[in-house]
């Protein structure tokens, strides 16, 4: 193996750390911030597509750091998965980047320090980079410290009373899940001597059969409060929605796939033989219908955006539930439809709140009249979230549904009738929200005690009619970027799958992670 | 395995604490109970560790060495709880500069989703319904209800008056 291209998979993760100094020391100049992180980003998407393309070609793509052996030292590993994760999640990050810049969210607020948003926002990006590509347990815990710090300080960013409140909530369920992660860990490696997800199956696999099942429920306990499965869902719909809008779009794409990124890693890698199909099957389930239930009942479009997510959380559970290839590949390429479709819903929210002062569907009105680029940039996401086909979102769904009737028990096509009811129960929500929003007049009679919150300017309550303010370039061209690329997804259909099935095949047959990772020790 | 059941027990002590501090309301008493929980957990990777021995430096005895691994990330985890924990300290100041106290808050939209459920069940045709059958059981919970929701309207007032933005 030709050793130096394979040190690319250190990029995702150094660069941006790199960047992140080097926009802390010019955190006088918004201007070299920007071009630092511009350019940070776009190494980072150029590296993540050059992984890709290695990792599908080549196997996965392995580094030792500082050449320790693998199920000692820190390995970093790039196969199919991770790649197509990584492009994906970095080329979100990069518009919503670009986004930020329009909305000049530097410039948010006098109290603010001008110079953090920009290092934390690339630190998050360096943590979710090293999330996906760490093989031990340990380093996926670092990289979840790290993206989990930066995010506590923009979920909070500016200190408002709303936001302390919110972030209060995010930091403490964090914290918590940390806890547990921890305790997980040090209980695997009691019981193995390794957390290398390479070294673990075998060592696993030799273990009494109750404490594997110990182990493997605390890591799934662990991941699901990142991913936000019901029951352990609650904190999420509270503490996103009023963050700055980039801060929620990439919370909302990204986070939550972490964790569904950590589930499938480990009940692929680490515990093939006990998949836990029923519990896994029965959350899945719960967390599609409760979660748009939720979605049902909100009347403003953040919240009513962050339960829809929750609630398609559980399609891509449902895929790793069924612990066939077809379900792995069905979740695979969901998360990479769900990734871009969610932040670009939240951006367009952003846009909305721009424009109007406020994301309360109570509030709002006539806005398909009043600024008709901002309906059509909300109209695509929203339905390709539905499911109308022929958007990737009814492909995926197509892909998880074709998955678990071909299981055929009867908790399969349990999963698969939610999953069709959600996906109705979703178009009648995101339906809600466009009619009242765009479709439909004001309502001049509103609740006035009803407060404003979350908003963007809390104290001025501007109407469409009050105050025309135009679509801001900077904020609208990135959103546009984004749906268009969720657009291209559906063109980029065939390639997409086939690259999302061969990773759920490397994911099924294991041994290319396996000797990725070991083969290198010296 | 020996294990040294001192620390199992100083671990089971330290979690107890932090578990009941973390669902405390009060921020400052989440954080002291996470940094008892971490603590906790830093004595059990030191327990996963295995039995104890000479310092892992190679050479420097011929005793049997300590695992070294489980200790660096002993490492990591403290430095990790040490940061997270002055963020919680900045927040809890934070909130108590903003609001007067450090108390974790209700979500303000979900009192209002249930505030406008509670209205439903006020809506006329319920009341109709009631007085209709006034015999039933529960046809005195209008008025319990009343008292809820304006009760709640008071509780939900009263924070948006401290607003200083």
């Amino acid at each position: 193996m030709n050793h130096l291209a394979s040190q690319i998979v250190l990029v995702p993760v150094i660069v941006p750390l790199l960047g992140a100094g080097l926009c802390l020391a010019f955190g006088r100049s918004a201007r070299a911030q920007r071009i630092i992180s511009i350019v940070a980003l776009s190494i980072v998407v150029v590296a993540a597509g050059a992984l890709l393309w290695r990792a599908d070609q080549l196997g996965p793509q392995a580094v030792n750091v500082g050449g320790w052996p693998a199920d000692l030292g820190i390995s970093l590993v790039a196969d199919r998965l991770s790649a197509l994760l990584l492009v994906v999640s970095t080329i979100v990050t990069l518009s919503v980047l670009l986004y930020s810049f329009g909305q000049g969210i530097v410039e948010f607020g006098r109290d603010t320090p001008l110079s953090v948003f920009h290092p934390t926002f690339l630190v998050l990006s360096a943590g979710v980079s090293a999330a996906f590509l760490s093989a031990d347990l340990f380093n996926l815990f670092v990289g979840f410290e790290i993206l989990l710090a930066a995010s506590y300080v923009l979920i909070t960013l500016g200190g408002t009373e709303a936001r302390v409140r919110a972030g209060t909530i995010y930091v403490i369920v964090s914290l918590i899940s940390s806890v547990l992660f921890l305790i997980s860990i040090a209980a695997v490696y009691a019981a193995t001597g390794t957390v290398n997800l390479a070294a673990l199956p075998d060592r696993i696999a030799a273990l009494p059969e109750p404490v594997q099942l110990v182990l493997q429920l605390m890591l799934l306990l662990t991941f699901s409060i990142k991913a936000a499965i019901f029951p352990l869902s609650a904190w999420l719909p509270d503490s996103y929605p009023t963050a700055p809008a980039p801060v929620t779009a990439v919370f909302a794409g990204l986070l939550t796939k972490v964790g569904v990124y950590a589930i499938i890693r480990v009940q692929t890698t680490v515990f093939p033989d006990q998949p836990l199909r029923t519990l896994l099957l029965c959350a899945a389930i719960l967390t599609m219908v409760v979660g748009i239930l939720g979605a049902v009942a909100q009347s403003d479009i953040k919240r009513l955006l962050s339960f829809t997510l929750v609630s398609h959380i559980g399609y891509m559970l449902f895929g790793i539930a069924l612990a066939t290839e077809a379900g792995y590949a069905g979740a695979i390429f969901y998360v990479v439809h769900h990734i871009t479709v969610q932040t670009a819903l939240f951006l367009v929210a952003g846009l909305i709140e721009y424009r109007t002062g406020t994301t309360q569907l109570d509030r709002l009105g006539g806005l398909a009249r009043a600024a008709p680029v901002l309906a059509i940039l909300f109209f695509v996401p929203a339905m390709n979230l539905a499911g109308i086909p022929p958007f990737s979102g009814f492909l995926g769904k197509l892909a998880l549904i074709q998955a678990g009737t071909a299981s055929g028990d009867w908790l399969a096509y349990t999963g698969v009738g939610a999953g069709l009811a959600v996906s109705l129960l979703t178009l009648y929500a995101v339906a809600k929200a466009w009619n009242r929003a765009f479709w439909q007049p004001r309502d001049e009679h509103v609740d006035d005690d009803v407060p404003a919150t979350g908003g963007l300017h809390p104290d001025t309550t501007t109407t469409v009619e009050d105050k025309v303010l135009r679509l801001p370039r900077g904020m609208a061209l990135p959103t546009l970027a984004l749906v268009t690329f969720s657009v291209a997804l559906t063109v980029a259909a065939g390639p997409l799958i086939g690259v999302s099935q061969r990773a759920a095949d490397e994911l099924v047959e294991r041994t290319p992670y396996i000797d990725a990772v070991l083969g290198d020790v010296p | 395995m020996s294990v040294d059941l001192a620390l199992i027990f100083a671990i089971g002590v330290l979690v107890a604490c932090g578990t009941t501090l973390v669902l405390e309301r009060s921020l400052t008493r989440v954080l002291v109970g996470f940094v008892l929980l971490g603590n906790g957990v830093n004595l059990f990777f030191i327990v996963a560790s295995g039995p104890p021995g000479a310092a892992p430096i190679v050479g420097a005895s011929d005793e049997r060495m300590a695992d070294p691994l489980p200790q660096a990330m002993a490492l990591t985890a403290v430095v990790i709880t040490l940061g997270v924990t002055a963020f919680g300290l900045a927040l809890a100041y934070r909130t108590w500069q903003l609001e007067g106290h450090d108390d974790v808050q209700d979500d303000v939209e979900d009192s209002l989703v249930m505030r406008r459920a509670e209205r439903d069940d006020m809506s006329g045709s319920f009341d109709e319904v009631d007085e209709s059958l006034p015999e039933e059981e529960g046809a005195d919970l209008p008025s319990i209800n009343d008292e809820l929701t304006r009760e709640n309207d008071e509780d939900d007032e009263s924070p948006d008056d401290g607003d200083p933005r």
